[in-house]
């Protein structure tokens, strides 16, 4: 079952392929390249209408119906103060299952574009960098290099968490965040 | 199967044997010399031990054990089923719950309460007027010809079908055969299923019920025809009824050997199937408008085909969440029983009503605020038998617990025949906690509605029944909570009665469906009171004041505009609709009222559910999705932001 297989996947970066490496989703987040275990991902869908919520966090401010289910839709670019562009024809969202406080459920994910599904090589990827980065460390699972650019593996997990808020755990002047 | 699981069945398991042994015990308090409720307990008491000591549960087992030793006696016949035997096993039986849900006891309460059952068994067992219960014992041989299979899991479950066969032939000479018709072919085979049936030819001078002893722990799953046939004997009085009448038995008994046909199903199980329900009722109101919108008619017919089919659905998908409410009464009168005991008050339940079905959701969470209530009405509404003597009545005091359907709601009634609620009491009880300024004028349902205010309590004296000066109010949140209203009324000399009224179901609501900018809500339409329109004029002179005249009442409102920060302008002409929460009333001011909607609830995730805004999301019938706002919620908030409005609104 696919919640089975996910539970073990959540929090480590466990999901291996076969030859070493790990499967993963890429996709455009504000001009960053991001990925995600492909393992995780149920599908993608081309931008549908969204409902506000009122009052919500602004990380995630929506539901969407998918296929009869109410989900809400997250979005990553405002955990990595990224530019949040409106929508374009290349634009989608990520239904992934992941566990949220405890409970596993299913969650948009917005993408300004959605590349492709491919190995990343375990030899390939490293920590994030303590310092050098303007994100929040702890958002960070793993930075991979390919062909010159870096692809981001987020920790879902500790984005969730933080219900995306890119100012916690870092230290700004006083007075920038309300 | 996991350690945990298997853990997790045990105590479902044991809760309903529980619950069977309690229930049987009880009923056997009123009729002692009833053997089927004492086979039936006695059966229970041993599938509890059983289970127990599968699942590790040994202090448990060990001391079911001795109940079960002490009931066999009952079962056959060296000791009546005398009421004082009851409370003792029913006392036991507390600790045995206790053990059940591994709550750390004193081993030395279980073994006060074991001696306690010796004695009783012994003192009866020496009062010599034994209740026979077994059946007289036949000498005459009697030819049995027996045929049974054994449900596919017994196997499983722990039962071995190879010493019961043994415990027959020990009966009596007999010839065994086996059954091999259902053997699947090998390709299908299961080997931890038992597929075989066995057809037994057995002579004895025993009884039938000694036959049927050997299958009593397997009878609820297993299918067995029995037919018997005297010896020509003409010195002894055939045993069993004629041949005939005993075919005539067999297939009955067929029936009876299996109580519920029933299948147990968790409930996730069928929230899930509940949700898919949900889905095709969305997706067929969208083919309905497309169908609508076309000239095919092979397509339209189809569309109305499938628009029934749907509904359907969904009736019996929502029947198959109901559940009758005796399940909830049943577990009352155990209360009752002990409610008697600790205010020394002679106390009937009467029941009515019992088959009324609600959603099993709305059962379960029904049972604490009703036993409340039951609490309330033995402790504070009854009178004890001297007071109810002198005051002409009989002694015996009465509650009646009773259930019925009206519409679309269950009205569910606790009435008791004590001396009702003392207005004057309430009323000083209310100023002393300032709930009310001394002298003011209350109508009788508003001075009732009191009783359920946070922090009210009358009972003069504290007892460890109630008056702690928690619980109606709880009552009351719980009751809102299920969407349900409460009303307490105590007509002059005839007691007092509280009549819960609940919605049938949870999960699918009549909603009022409206418009604020350009996106929609679902309001429920229980707590809609009426909907108005905003003038112009009035909004203009609302302006600073959120605060509105409805027939001489001040009436707070909320523009739902403000709150959502909607981007929209407002429409010219916008509507009011007032919602109720208790006795609090606020008005929701909104662009458009769209009408009516069946709202299928769904939940609102992680993210948005900490909001409280909303109690949940719903799909509309063009796929787009609509919150649905926590009437409750609102008022509450609106309350706190501004209590005196409110005060004066109510």
């Amino acid at each position: 079952m696919m919640s089975v297989q996910n539970a073990s996947l959540n929090n480590t970066a466990a999901a291996t392929a076969a030859d070493g490496g790990l499967e993963v989703l890429t996709f455009d987040l504000g001009g960053e390249t991001f990925a995600l275990e492909a393992v995780l991902v149920r599908e993608v869908l081309d931008r549908s209408p969204e409902t506000y919520v009122p009052g919500a966090p602004e990380f995630a401010d929506a539901v969407i119906n998918f296929r009869g289910r109410i989900i809400p839709l997250a979005d990553l670019r405002l955990a990595f103060g990224l530019k949040t562009s409106s929508s374009s024809a290349d634009s989608r969202v990520i239904v992934i299952e992941f566990e949220i406080d405890g409970e596993a459920a299913l969650l948009g994910l917005r993408a300004d574009k959605v590349y492709e599904v491919t190995t990343i090589a375990d030899a390939a990827t490293e920590a994030a960098p303590r310092l050098g980065t303007r994100w929040r460390p702890d958002f960070i699972r793993r930075l991979a290099k390919r062909n010159d650019d870096i692809i981001v593996l987020p920790d879902l997990a500790a984005i969730f968490a933080a219900r995306g808020r890119a100012d916690g755990g870092v230290i700004r002047l006083p007075g920038h965040f309300a | 199967m996991s350690a945990d699981e298997g853990i997790e069945i045990f105590r479902v398991e044991s809760q309903e044997l529980l619950e069977q042994i309690e229930q049987g015990l009880l009923d056997l308090a009123h009729n002692p010399g009833d053997k089927e409720l004492v086979a039936m307990v006695f059966r229970a008491l041993h599938t509890l031990k059983g289970s127990g000591a599968m699942f590790g549960f040994d202090a448990l087992a060990a001391f079911t054990h001795h109940c079960e030793t002490a009931f066999d006696r009952v079962r056959k016949g060296d000791v009546p089923a005398t009421k004082e035997l009851v409370t003792a096993v029913l006392n036991a039986m507390d600790h045995m719950r206790a053990l059940a849900e591994r709550r750390i006891v004193a081993a030395a309460e279980g073994e006060q309460l074991l001696a306690a059952l010796e004695r009783v068994v012994g003192s009866a067992a020496g009062g010599g007027t034994a209740v026979p219960v077994s059946a007289g014992n036949g000498t005459a041989l009697t030819d049995w010809h027996l045929r049974f299979t054994l449900a596919s899991d017994v196997l499983v479950n722990g039962t071995r079908p190879l010493p019961m066969l043994d415990e027959l032939r020990a009966l009596g000479p007999c010839r065994i055969t086996v059954i091999t018709d259902n053997i699947p072919p090998l390709d299908g085979l299961v080997p931890t299923e038992c597929h075989l049936g066995w057809d037994v030819m057995l002579t004895t001078d025993q009884p039938r019920s000694a036959i049927e002893d050997v299958f009593m722990f397997v009878m609820d799953d297993m299918t067995l025809e029995m037919t018997s046939q005297a010896q020509p004997d003409p010195a002894a009085p055939p045993e069993g009824p004629s041949p005939a009448a005993e075919l005539a038995m067999a297939s009955g008994d067929a029936k009876t050997l299996r109580p519920d046909a029933s299948v147990r199903v968790p409930a996730t199980r069928l929230d899930e199937l509940m949700d898919r329900v949900g889905e095709l009722v969305i997706a067929q109101s969208r083919l309905k408008q497309i169908a609508g919108a076309s000239i095919d008619m092979n397509l339209r017919s189809v569309a109305e085909e499938i628009e029934h089919l749907a509904s359907e659905l969904r009736d019996s998908m929502m029947s198959v969440r109901m559940v009758p409410v005796v399940q909830l009464f049943g577990r009352f009168r155990r209360l009752i029983h002990d409610l008697a005991r600790d205010t020394g008050k002679e106390i009937e339940l009467v029941t009515e009503g019992e088959s009324t079905e609600l959603d099993k959701t709305v059962i379960e969470r029904l049972a604490d605020p009703l036993v409340h209530l039951i609490r309330n009405a033995a402790d504070h509404g009854l009178e004890t038998a001297q007071e109810r003597r002198a005051a002409g009545k009989p002694a015996l005091g009465r509650i009646t617990l009773s259930a019925r359907q009206a519409g679309a709601e269950v009205v569910i009634t606790v009435r008791d025949d004590g001396r009702g609620v003392n207005r004057e009491r309430v009323r000083a009880k209310a100023e002393e906690n300032g709930l009310i300024v001394p002298g003011t004028v209350l109508s009788d349902q508003e001075l009732m509605q009191l009783v359920f205010q946070p922090g009210f309590s009358t009972a003069a004296t504290v007892t460890n029944l109630s008056g702690r000066g928690v619980g109606m109010d709880v009552v009351k949140r719980t009751i809102e909570g299920l969407r349900g209203t409460l009303e307490l009324s105590s007509p002059p000399g005839e007691g007092s009665v509280v009549a819960l009224r609940i919605p049938l179901t949870l999960a699918i609501i009549d909603g009022l469906l409206v418009r604020v900018g350009a996106a929609r809500y679902v309001i429920p339409l229980s707590a809609v009171e009426e909907c108005l329109e905003l003038s112009a004029e009035q909004d203009h002179r609302s302006a600073g004041r959120s605060l509105l005249t409805i027939r001489g009442q001040l009436v707070p409102f909320i523009r739902l505009h403000d709150m959502f920060k909607t981007a929209m302008k407002p429409d010219l002409y916008q509507k009011i609709v007032v919602i109720s929460s208790g006795a609090d009333r606020v008005g929701l001011v909104v662009d458009q009222i769209l009408g009516d909607h069946q709202t299928v609830i769904k939940p609102l995730s992680p993210f948005h559910a900490e909001l409280g805004t909303f109690s949940g999301a719903t799909i509309l019938g063009d796929g787009s999705v609509a919150l649905i706002l926590d009437v409750g919620a609102l008022v509450a908030a609106e309350a706190q932001h501004n209590p005196a409005q409110l005060r004066a609104a109510s």
